[in-house]
């Protein structure tokens, strides 16, 4: 069948790294499938790991001692999953794919997973699955140009909320820390900003029965020349980054003067061929600072210390043509 | 200017031989594609935004969208220089145009097309030089 695990693998050997140094190749998992691998996604415990592929599975591996073991292969999918994702419970998984559907997973103390919905909300790919910060609220990306959010009502998994406005493909989609706000980003060449209004809210924005309603309060327009294939909202800082398919990495923070009801935000660093300037990311836990130089052939080398790429490697897709 | 001028050329040359999937005949020859329907604008220092727009033959959707997967993938390996590409059916000649064009022009459809071993083969037949 698809996805056939096989068992542990050993350490790579091709990329050394002297003790305490730098960062080495633990494993290959090289067999669990069969196409291209679109994602990867820890478990909140961090004792395993989803692998979502090309190939229609999606694989769970287990970290052993001296490598990782595929426990189990999700199938089901027709055909490509693009996202996995792991609720911050660490009992629920979802998946999405080009099937236009999305599947919620159990998992029990036995290491059994179930599939306890199936969703078919969507009429066209889903690109991207997000769960909340600490409720089991989750939200998808997808080419019918929409997001939408789905939880538990009754002991059955329904999509709450359709959010409609973008004008293309939605890549991805951000929560900020407290899940009170998302952030999408699309093929539109926009990034939008949600708000969450809940029933008997102060601002009089009307809700259905016991549901939330969220609305689009901020629309960047304008910063990005292509297609943004994802957007991260840093937990710590409040700073959202996108991924953009003009070769740049945006960081945008809100303006001091914002307003709750119609933030503002302004492109705080903008990294892309020709830009000449300092980059500075302060957070509670880090202050490093990144210096871009032209290089001979006029394209900026960037040197990030190695906490500021740690956070470079976690805003930019892995890329998926070779 | 001349350097755009530098980029059109090599971008028709690599896409006129191009063959129709269904027809033993090149895409210039079936008029589906002319040095007209390319169209280079400079985005960056020696990188280029090549545009085209193509006419299909006939007006089914399966066909025009595998044509663009064509003109993609050729272009994608055979380009000389840094590019971004954007495929377009020429306006007002299919029903379903926008529908394909964002079929084609999305990044991740297209790299899983090209993982499918029969979509995969006649796209290699279709935009392989002939010795």
């Amino acid at each position: 069948g698809l996805g056939q695990g096989v068992g542990l693998t050993p350490p790579c050997r091709s990329h050394p790294a002297p003790p305490g140094q730098g960062w080495a190749c633990r494993a290959v998992l090289g067999e669990g499938h069969q196409r291209t691998v679109r994602r990867v996604a820890w478990s909140p415990c961090g004792s395993y790991l989803a692998s979502a592929s090309f190939d229609a599975t999606t694989c769970i591996w287990k970290r052993q001692e001296d490598g990782f073991e595929c426990v189990t292969t999700l199938e089901g999918h027709e055909n490509e999953v693009k996202s996995v994702a792991w609720a911050p419970s660490g009992n629920l998984l979802a998946t999405c794919s080009r099937d236009k559907s999305v599947w919620v997973w159990e998992v029990d103390e036995e290491e059994e997973y179930e599939c306890v919905s199936v969703l078919n909300s969507h009429t066209q790919d889903v690109k991207h699955v997000v769960w909340h910060p600490t409720q089991e609220l989750l939200a998808s990306a997808s080419y019918d140009d929409t997001v939408k959010l789905y939880q538990e009502e009754e002991d059955d998994w329904v999509c709450c909320a359709t959010l409609e406005g973008h004008e293309s493909t939605v890549w991805s989609v951000a929560f900020d820390c407290s899940g009170e706000h998302l952030a999408s980003c699309s093929d539109d060449r926009t990034v939008r900003i949600w708000r969450c209004y809940r029933p008997g809210n102060q601002e009089g924005v009307s809700c259905s029965g016991t549901d939330p309603t969220w609305k689009c309060i901020c629309n960047l327009s304008g910063y990005h020349t292509r297609t943004i294939y994802d957007v991260s909202w840093c937990h710590l800082t409040g700073a959202l980054a996108t991924a953009c398919g003009d070769d740049a990495i945006r960081v945008f923070e809100e303006s001091p003067s914002s307003a709750p009801q119609q933030p503002s935000f302004s492109l705080a660093a903008h990294d892309s061929p020709g830009w000449v300037g300092t980059l500075h990311c302060s957070a509670s836990v880090l202050r490093t600072s990144v210096e871009a130089e032209p290089s001979l052939k006029k394209r900026p080398r960037v040197s990030f210390s190695r906490h500021m790429s740690l956070m470079a490697r976690a805003v930019l897709p892995v890329s998926f043509l070779e | 200017s001349c350097l755009i001028a530098g980029a059109l050329s090599p971008a028709v040359d690599i896409i006129r031989t191009i063959r129709d999937p269904e027809k033993p005949n090149t895409l210039e020859e079936l008029d589906v594609v002319t040095e007209s329907c390319v169209e280079v604008q400079e985005i960056a220092e020696e990188e280029y935004l090549v545009v085209i727009r193509f006419t299909p033959t006939v007006p089914h959707c399966s066909l025009a969208t595998l044509i663009g997967l064509c003109l993609r993938i050729k272009l994608q390996r055979c380009l000389p220089f840094r590019h971004k590409l954007e495929i377009y059916i020429s306006e007002g000649t299919h029903s379903t145009e926008e529908d394909i064009n964002k079929q084609i022009n999305d990044k991740e459809r297209v790299a899983a097309a090209m993982e499918n071993p029969n979509l995969r083969e006649i796209v290699e037949q279709c935009v392989t030089e002939p010795d």
